[in-house]
């Protein structure tokens, strides 16, 4: 950050005097050099701090007129639907913001994906965007226990459940979760501060960090080419980059427009996305002695609840045997040295004998868990010598497709009713996400590599 | 001794076709007519929905005067629609307290503030229903079932805890149900048709013929049979109103959500293009 602006008007500055207004305007912003070949996919960063913001104002007005209370939650909602002015705009867009939060954070982790967004020196980028998922999914999951209807109510049960499979202190640990034995007033009041508190203060937090982090190192591109390593003008900047402000700021507002057309499509004329945006079961109030016939979490959780479901008792064969090949495969062939070379295969038997010896329930919610936290992984498991997918050989885009492709399936098939058909697909999906990034190491390595060109294409607009 | 056994087995074949249906995926959901935008039908719905839905089943989200969206007036509403002494900014509550509810009729019924959005079905390879389509095909899906305590049976719910409360509005109808389905008797399996009919008193008769050129598939088809046409077309239409009611009161501000949606479509259309010209102003000198 340069903090010792010597221009004229910022060393005249009352404020520039006592606070870095100038310099860090500049730093992050009109002098904050981002590569000029940003596509399609380069919207969803701003998309994503859009729709944050927009979480963020209209929770403050719903939180004006919601009662955190089991006996009058599901009714103060409704209050604000009928009776609070434009309550009902206020709650639709926020109940369409939640799921189009997901729509876009997933987008934006699929461009990382596609153009090796993760790779070094960006790998603090990534985890701390990795935090900020996973406390999205937090606030996601609080928030949505606070209408108080049925899937808010066995939704959470369901959730909360999962964490008594631990051992030893599973049980313990969800009836702290809970505050009760069951999901009552006491965690509705928790998750309520939960969802309005702490986590949007750690999300604000870590999307400060995000943002310092990428802006240390710089964005990447979808050549995956280092701008600040290809030649530069003669104040120094780097030729293929443009200034953030003004070029992407009216780049980012062209995004936010079409972007707005669609989210506005939804709130007015489908608020309720054919029951996967608000289920049509939470216009049911919560009632703890009648249990829905079919639970779902909402869509965005159903790829990792249905690999949770997929883990059956039979599945953990597959599993171990997996394991223990994966092991013999990493001792003869695997390129590790020292104590690594054993205690990685060791590790892996280690799983495979447990995978066996504890109940598939704890591992059914340790692949759920893992499956997102695999994610974290990324910047160590990909060793292509490229970064972007436009570099790769044809068939890693194969993959790439199977492996979205198999990602919409498992969130399709996590939405229905369980049924052996659609069990064995998601056992199938199971093995090929878990394949497509534990065995990434391996296949991101193999093929014909094009050539990555020295500077950034651009295609004047 | 030999009645007893009948009416068993009558009884016990009765609880088979509804399972046979249950199997089935349920009663055919029929599309309710689209009358969201109708005021006449509205208001009569409104008041359908006053007189007779609203001493059990309560709309405790949704106060008298909201119908004033409707177009009925403070005095109309006072005049046609409140019964107890309530205010027409009280909400539709009801005085039947949950706890005899429920002693009487084996459960409480729900109230119906927002019932046609809950009862709504997901968009998916089931197919996907508005909740408007869910009660119109249930409300005239009752028949006359003596077996069951109140006397009713619904296609659409089986076993349902709720009497026919309108019955005297569709006037008397009878039930035929045609079950065809694989049975198995002393270890041979064979395909069989069962005919059930309950009249209009809630009697049932039921015809089993075997079929054995029959190898499935099984089938599940219902039949009604009104005794009095006009009265029973009427009431499809009272319950065309009602439904159209419901779905609007579940929520009343749909129709000006989709007029301003309107206008916020256009705008945003607008500024997609402003902003779409302003990037290219800006970047017609990036190379």
């Amino acid at each position: 950050m340069n903090t010792e602006d010597t221009s004229t008007e910022a060393r005249d500055n009352w404020v520039d005097k006592r606070f870095p207004l100038t310099a860090t305007w500049k730093a992050h912003v009109s002098e904050y050099y981002a590569p000029k070949n940003f596509n399609f996919w380069y919207f969803f960063g701003s998309l994503a701090l859009l729709v944050l913001v927009l979480q963020i104002v209209t929770g403050i007005f719903l939180v004006m007129h919601y009662k955190p209370d089991a006996m009058r939650a599901f009714e103060s909602v409704e209050y604000i639907m009928r009776e609070v002015p434009w309550g009902w705009l206020v709650r639709y867009l926020h109940s369409t913001g939640a799921s189009m939060f997901f729509v876009v954070i997933y987008l934006h982790m699929l461009r990382g994906l596609f153009y090796g967004s993760y790779r070094s020196p960006r790998e603090l980028v990534w985890l701390f965007g990795m935090v900020i998922f996973l406390c999205l999914m937090a606030e996601a999951f609080f928030g949505y226990l606070l209408p108080w209807g049925q899937m808010s109510f066995w939704g959470a049960q369901v959730i909360v459940n999962l964490f008594s499979a631990i051992p030893v202190i599973g049980p313990d640990l969800a009836l702290w979760i809970r505050g009760d034995y069951v999901v009552s007033d006491a965690t509705l009041n928790r998750f309520f501060s939960f969802h309005v508190i702490a986590i949007p203060l750690l999300l604000a937090g870590l999307v400060f960090l995000h943002v310092v982090a990428l802006h240390q190192v710089g964005s990447n591109n979808p050549d995956g080419v280092e701008i600040k390593k290809g030649p530069k003008d003669r104040s120094g900047h780097p030729m293929d980059g443009v200034p953030f402000h003004p070029y992407y700021t009216v780049h980012d507002l062209m995004g936010v427009a079409g972007f707005l057309l669609i989210f506005a499509a939804i709130v007015f004329f489908t608020p309720e996305m054919g029951g996967y945006f608000l289920e049509y079961n939470n216009f049911i109030p919560a009632d703890a002695l009648k249990t829905p016939p079919h639970i779902a979490p909402v869509w965005y959780f159903t790829p990792f609840y249905s690999m949770l479901r997929a883990t059956t008792s039979d599945f953990t064969w597959l599993l171990a045997g997996a394991a223990v090949l994966g092991a013999i495969a990493l001792f003869v062939r695997g390129h590790l040295r020292g104590w690594v070379r054993y205690a990685l295969p060791a590790l892996l038997l280690v799983i495979a004998f447990l995978l066996r010896q504890v109940d598939a329930k704890v591992w059914g919610v340790a692949i759920m868990g893992g499956t997102v936290v695999l994610l974290a992984f990324l910047p160590w498991l990909d060793r292509s010598p490229v970064r972007s997918i436009r570099y790769r050989p044809g068939w890693h885009k194969a993959i790439y497709a199977i492996f979205i492709f198999t990602f919409l399936m498992l969130g399709f098939l996590g939405t229905q009713p369980p049924s052996p058909a659609y069990n064995l697909a998601a056992q199938a999906g199971t093995l090929i996400y878990l394949g497509f990034f534990l065995l990434m190491p391996v296949w991101s390595r193999l093929g014909t590599f094009k050539p990555v060109p020295e500077r950034v294409t651009f295609h004047k607009h | 001794m030999l009645k007893t056994l009948l009416r068993v087995a009558v009884l016990a074949l009765a609880c088979a076709s509804v399972s046979v249906q249950a199997e089935e995926g349920g009663y055919p959901v029929e599309q309710a007519p689209p009358l969201s935008n109708d005021m006449a039908s509205l208001q009569h719905g409104a008041e359908l929905f006053v007189n007779h839905c609203l001493n059990c089943h309560s709309a405790n989200f949704m106060r008298y005067n909201r119908l004033g969206d409707l177009g009925l007036t403070d005095e109309q509403i006072r005049a046609n629609l409140l019964f107890t002494g309530n205010k027409v900014g009280d909400l539709m509550t009801v005085a039947m307290r949950p706890e005899d509810a429920k002693r009487w009729f084996g459960t409480a019924p729900p109230d119906l503030s927002v019932m046609a959005r809950a009862k709504s079905v997901n968009v998916g390879p089931g197919g996907g229903a508005s909740g408007a389509d869910y009660l119109y095909t249930y409300l005239r899906a009752f028949y006359r079932d003596a077996s069951r305590p109140t006397g009713w049976n619904n296609l659409a719910y089986p076993n349902v805890a709720m009497p026919h409360v309108l019955w005297e509005r569709q006037g008397p109808r009878e039930l035929t149900t045609v079950a065809v389905r694989e049975t198995t008797t002393d270890g041979h399996s064979g395909w069989q048709r069962v005919t059930t009919t309950f009249d209009a008193q809630g009697f049932t008769t039921v015809k089993t013929e075997p079929l054995p050129e029959h190898h499935g598939p099984a089938t599940f088809e219902t039949r009604f049979k009104a005794l009095d046409p006009a009265r029973a077309a009427a009431y499809d239409r009272d319950m065309a109103d009602l439904t159209a009611y419901l779905a609007w009161m579940a929520e009343p501000t749909q129709a000006e959500r989709r007029r301003l949606g309107v206008w916020v479509l256009l705008f945003l259309g607008l500024f997609l293009v402003v902003a779409w010209r302003l990037n290219a102003a800006y970047w017609k000198h990036v190379r």
